[in-house]
């Protein structure tokens, strides 16, 4: 009796551990929301963030992911200046007179359906390029995909193309290198035809 | 190179921080006009995603550049990431709901490869 209850604390002790990223990343946001690095806020926001862990838990991530730091600094800069150009585009779209530009719904085919790069891929096109996701097929990796302005952006095609290179440049910053190599394969034989 | 005077930095971030608040008043406000202008419920949300989202970074870039304190700083940066996270989660969630309820007019999206039997191929890229 004591003995299993021991073995669930035990267990449950381990589950917590095993979140420390999720952790980690609670605390920094807690100590960066009071603004100062003390003892206080830190042990604090560990205090919380084991609260939360242990509270609100979440399904483990399934997928392996790396960082490779020059292809997510490429990543990241080709974000800041998709995200620039897409911003002063829609913006030029919303005050132009003259009536809204045909939209259109896209669907493009993920080479990699991962959880982790399906999500990232999802969120940045929605950020960066003119369009938006509104439906996500996890089994697949279908991603559809709303176009504000469908001529400007290359047709349905250009879109394709576009979000298919987003999905090789999130690939290159964090997909493990066996998940690389067999899109890569994959890419030469069918991708690009 | 000649001795750069203190107050050069100081200016610099002044002139840098009221670009900064121009452009992010001007995106925001696009932002704003687009919310009201187009006239479906998806070109809404590209108006709250992209222009809003650049608008108020570029307003928090340009107060963190004034303000100076790294206090403010890291919780500029704070609500920069949350919003980042936040918002396409937040348009992709409505945008669903919108088609799933029936609120889209579909005949207006051309071409429109989302059929509405879920059984239905999707164009094969090769």
């Amino acid at each position: 009796m004591n003995d299993s209850a021991e073995t669930t604390l035990r267990a449950r002790a381990g589950r917590v551990a095993a979140q420390w990223p999720a952790l980690a990343g609670l605390t920094v946001v807690w100590v960066l929301l009071w603004g100062d690095l003390s003892w206080a806020n830190v042990l604090g926001g560990l205090a919380l963030g084991v609260l939360v862990v242990v509270a609100l838990p979440l399904p483990p991530i399934p997928s392996r992911w790396t960082i490779r730091p020059g292809p997510a600094l490429g990543l990241l800069g080709r974000f800041v200046v998709d995200l620039v150009v897409a911003s002063f585009n829609v913006a030029w779209i919303a005050i132009r007179p003259g009536p809204a530009p045909q939209a259109a719904v896209v669907q493009v085919r993920l080479r990699n359906p991962e959880d982790v790069f399906l999500t990232t891929t999802a969120v940045l096109s929605t950020l960066v390029p003119g369009t938006l996701v509104v439906e996500t097929e996890r089994d697949t990796g279908l991603l559809s995909v709303h176009v504000l302005d469908i001529d400007s952006s290359g047709g349905p095609d250009g879109v394709r193309d576009y979000l298919l290179d987003l999905e090789d440049r999130v690939l290159r910053s964090f997909a493990p290198r066996d998940v690389l190599d067999r899109c890569r394969a994959q890419d030469g034989t069918e991708a690009h035809p | 190179m000649t001795e750069v005077d203190p107050g050069f930095w100081t200016t610099l971030a002044d002139v840098v921080a009221g670009v900064s608040l121009l452009a992010g008043a001007f995106l925001t406000l696009a932002a704003a006009v687009g919310a009201v202008r187009f006239d479906s419920l998806l070109g809404r949300m590209h108006a709250v995603t992209k222009p809003q989202v650049l608008g108020l970074i570029l307003l928090l870039l340009g107060l963190a550049l004034r303000v100076r304190s790294w206090s403010a700083v890291t919780m500029l940066a704070l609500v920069v990431v949350f919003q980042l996270a936040t918002a396409p989660v937040a348009a992709h969630l409505v945008s669903r709901a919108g088609f799933r309820t029936g609120k889209i007019d579909e005949d207006a999206l051309v071409p429109n490869e989302m059929e509405h039997d879920a059984a239905a191929a999707p164009p094969d890229r090769d």
